[in-house]
């Protein structure tokens, strides 16, 4: 604990030295570093806060040193989030290499895949996206149709992907391809990594409903991918695929911490948008909604809590971290709809001058938490697997 | 009491239904929203709309309108908002129309409702100027000047203010914000001098707007009903206001419902049609309870405007407060229950998520007339 309580301090001391001031406000999506090919920074603070973190190995804390990272323990890794969220820090690299596809190399790659990959990710030199999803393979993931065919060396690869998030803003895409059609479902998936510049790869960006374009619908037509790319045992993907999914689900029940805009938080919008008389919020009902929120958020912190220190000392079953996607997202669209009750008619902007920038961002953000309860596995979904996982309940699909 | 529809009414609906598909689909607010249409609203259709008689649909014969009443009224808006169609319709025919007829005196009518009735002439009530319904905390300025007024304040959320050419305004003559003593309207001609109108982009790519009024002068002869005592009828004004809204959003309710309950039927995964999932049925049979009160209450609402009811403010509360919690479920349901292709600009279901959010706002929210019938029910 006292090593802990030491730890606190040094990273504390640390951050405030090394945080530039404007790299302590919350960074629009333009402002967000996402690394890759193409990638350009906002600012040069934010090129030098992003040197500074990666060479601390901060970029990726989590991950060992030899790939880049801090080689912080889990206790660590939150302590140093939370100093960072005190002080308003910038995450200093965002990519879905960080969050999902590192730390399923971690666990399912060979030595020389992570040692590819791994340090690319840490120093933002490629973005990766998703290949999962596809138009007849959503919540029934493992009927997708995309086929790899062995040929020798190489694998080639023909179908399509959908929902695949910034696709055509990304490097590399991991993915779901079928190896073998004859076997069951589930059976006959593998996990292969994919150089999105390799010919006959192509992608189509589609609008969302919040006016930006989030996501893409990726092509395959004859391609080639080394052997050497294939993550795991041929035919088994299906057990990376999930293990990469808890990551990206203990992601998505965080975005509330995670994701800093221009949006207002719940108490500021009351502030703002609602009549105060003492110090309090005059309306109860507007009151009782706004508490009911906060609870919300901080049983869902205390539970995130409780998991970590159940996986630290080897209790608790495991179950528990079933219900942290569901909780989070369901949460997170319910914050925006009090939010909106909160602000009225200027929490249905769309954009020109009768709106603020925190007032768009509030509405449009709105409209893209409708999104957080399917991407990644819907509501739905996720009490099927509660249903049963947890309760082991008869019949469940 | 009229929970169903006559005959006449039925068939107005028809066509109402036949001619938004063919001529005003929800493909058509796209166009407006994509080709960026500074008007917001077709003049053409407004012509083809009037042509129909749908202009003077609650306008007395004398006046040249056809007399229709308000369950009608409410027929047609429930199928415009199936459509999403942007039209004049609401503010005009409904807000603007109601205060003109309820608070205008002969002259005053002769001089307006005939224009309205031929689709030559559109209205908006500029009432509100805070982001929370408030009717009572009017702050708009009117003051006696010379022969006539002088107006000072602002508006917002003004429903088609941007392109009508007649603004009924609320204004205070007398009394502070929060009384009902001293509130007024006048007819405020919208190229006067002193008055700056100004579009604002809502999400439902629709029509609303800020506008600023300085030093607008207006004759005795603007004034709506007596000065000061407006308050009563504003009141009627902003209840026919209500059930109407309540019978589009009723019909943007529906429509976004049956759009997801075919797509329950159509989309397969684990191969089987999504919609065998009981999870999913019960929550669309859950919905269709919903809307099933909904519609009583919608019907009820608009009948009682025709019967002149005394217990039109309770009921138009009732229906709004359920519009907008109805509306709001089945919104994010729909979305939800299209998984991925839910939250893309491709499909419509969006397109009534985002009109469900404003119209939530229009004349109050459920708390607003949870609270209100509470009232008036005396608890
Ligand atoms: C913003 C966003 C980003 C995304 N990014 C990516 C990405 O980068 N890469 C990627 O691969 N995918 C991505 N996805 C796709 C996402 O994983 C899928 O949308 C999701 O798994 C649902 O699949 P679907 O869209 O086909 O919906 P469907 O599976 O068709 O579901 C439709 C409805 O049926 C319900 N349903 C389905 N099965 C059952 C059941 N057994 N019981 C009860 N209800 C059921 C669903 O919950 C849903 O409500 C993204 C999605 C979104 C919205």
């Amino acid at each position: 604990m006292e090593d802990l309580e030491q730890f606190r301090i040094e990273v504390r001391q640390w951050l405030e030295a090394n945080c530039p001031p404007s790299q302590r406000t919350p960074a629009s999506p333009e402002e967000q570093y996402w690394g890759g090919r193409n990638a350009t920074f906002a600012s040069g603070d934010a090129r030098v806060w992003f040197e500074r973190m990666l060479a601390r190995g901060w970029t990726v804390p989590e991950w060992p040193r030899e790939y880049g990272g801090a080689g912080l323990n889990g206790q660590q890794a939150r302590i140093l989030k939370k100093e960072m969220v005190r002080l308003g820090c910038r995450a200093p690299l965002y990519g879905l290499g960080v969050w999902m596809l590192g730390p399923a190399l971690l666990e399912f790659g060979n030595e020389e895949q992570k040692r590819e990959h791994l340090p690319a990710i840490a120093e933002g030199r490629l973005r990766w996206c998703q290949g999962y999803s596809e138009p007849n393979a959503g919540s029934d993931l493992a009927s997708l149709q995309t086929r790899a065919e062995d040929h020798g060396d190489h694998f080639v690869v023909n179908g399509s992907k959908i929902w695949t998030s910034q696709a055509d803003r990304s490097d590399w895409i991991f993915c779901l391809v079928r190896t073998d059609s004859s076997a069951r479902k589930q059976a006959g998936i593998s996990f292969l990594l994919i150089d999105m510049a390799t010919p006959g790869v192509s992608v189509t960006p589609i609008k969302l409903i919040n006016g930006s374009s989030e996501f893409c619908q990726t092509f395959f037509d004859n391609v080639r991918v080394p052997k050497q790319n294939l993550v795991g045992v041929l035919n088994e993907g299906w057990t990376v695929a999930k293990g990469l999914l808890r990551h990206e689900r203990k992601l998505m029940s965080e975005t509330a911490d995670t994701v800093t805009t221009a949006a207002h938080t719940p108490i500021e919008c009351a502030r703002r948008y609602l009549p105060f008389a003492d110090g309090r919020i005059q309306d109860p009902l507007m009151r009782d909604a706004l508490a009911r929120h906060e609870m919300q958020m901080h049983a869902i912190g205390l539970t995130q809590l409780r998991i970590l220190e159940e996986a630290r000392t080897g209790t608790g079953s495991g179950a528990t971290s079933l219900i942290m996607k569901y909780c989070g997202t369901e949460e997170e669209k319910r914050k925006y709809e009090l939010m909106m009750a909160m602000m009225g008619s200027q929490g249905i902007g769309w954009e020109g001058e009768d709106f603020d920038a925190a007032e768009i961002d509030t509405a449009r953000q709105a409209l893209f938490t409708k999104a957080l309860s399917i991407a990644g596995g819907t509501s739905e979904v996720q009490l099927n697997i509660i249903a049963k996982r947890a309760l082991e309940l008869p019949g469940v699909i | 009491m009229a929970m169903t529809l006559n005959e006449e009414q039925r068939h107005l609906r028809d066509t109402a239904r036949e001619f938004l598909l063919a001529r005003a689909p929800v493909a058509a607010l796209r166009a407006l929203r994509d080709d960026r249409d500074p008007l917001g609203w077709s003049r053409e259709l407004w012509a083809e709309m009037a042509g129909l008689g749908w202009a003077g649909i609650v306008i007395p014969e004398e006046f040249g309108g056809l007399e229709f009443g308000f369950t009608g009224l409410g027929a047609v808006l429930q199928e415009t908002g199936r459509t999403l169609t942007a039209s004049p319709l609401y503010a005009t025919c409904v807000l603007g129309t109601s205060a003109i007829l309820l608070a205008g005196d002969q002259k005053q009518k002769q001089a307006v409702l005939p224009r309205v009735a031929a689709g030559e002439t559109c209205l908006a009530l500029a009432l509100e100027e805070s982001h929370h319904h408030d009717p009572l905390g009017v702050r708009l300025r009117a003051e006696r000047h010379g022969d006539g007024y002088r107006l000072n304040g602002a508006k917002q959320f003004v429903l088609d203010g941007h392109s009508a050419d007649l603004l009924v305004v609320v204004a205070r003559t007398a009394g502070e914000p929060g009384s009902g003593q001293g509130i007024s309207l006048f007819l405020v001609d919208a190229a006067a001098p002193g008055v700056a109108r100004r579009r604002t982009a809502t999400m439902d790519s629709r029509n609303v707007a800020r506008i600023e009024f300085q030093d607008v002068e207006v004759p005795v002869t603007a004034l709506l009903g007596a000065e000061g005592e407006s308050w009563p009828v504003l009141e009627q004004v902003l209840d026919r206001g209500r059930a109407a809204i309540a019978a589009e959003m009723l019909g943007g309710a529906q429509e976004c419902f049956q759009r997801t309950v075919a797509y329950l039927k159509q989309r397969e995964q684990f191969g089987v049609a999504i919609g065998s999932f009981q999870a999913l049925q019960h929550r669309a049979a859950a919905m269709f309870i919903e809307l099933e009160l909904l519609q009583s209450v919608v019907m009820d609402a608009c009948a009682k405007v025709d019967e002149a009811s005394p217990l039109l403010p309770m009921v138009a509360s009732l229906a709004k407060a359920r519009a907008n919690d109805t509306i709001e479920l089945v919104s994010n349901e729909a979305v939800q229950m299209h998984g991925g292709i839910g939250i893309t600009d491709q499909l419509d279901i969006g397109l009534f998520l985002k009109r469900a959010r404003v119209t939530m706002q229009i004349l109050g929210d459920a708390r607003y007339h949870r609270a209100r019938y509470a009232t008036l029910r005396g608890f």
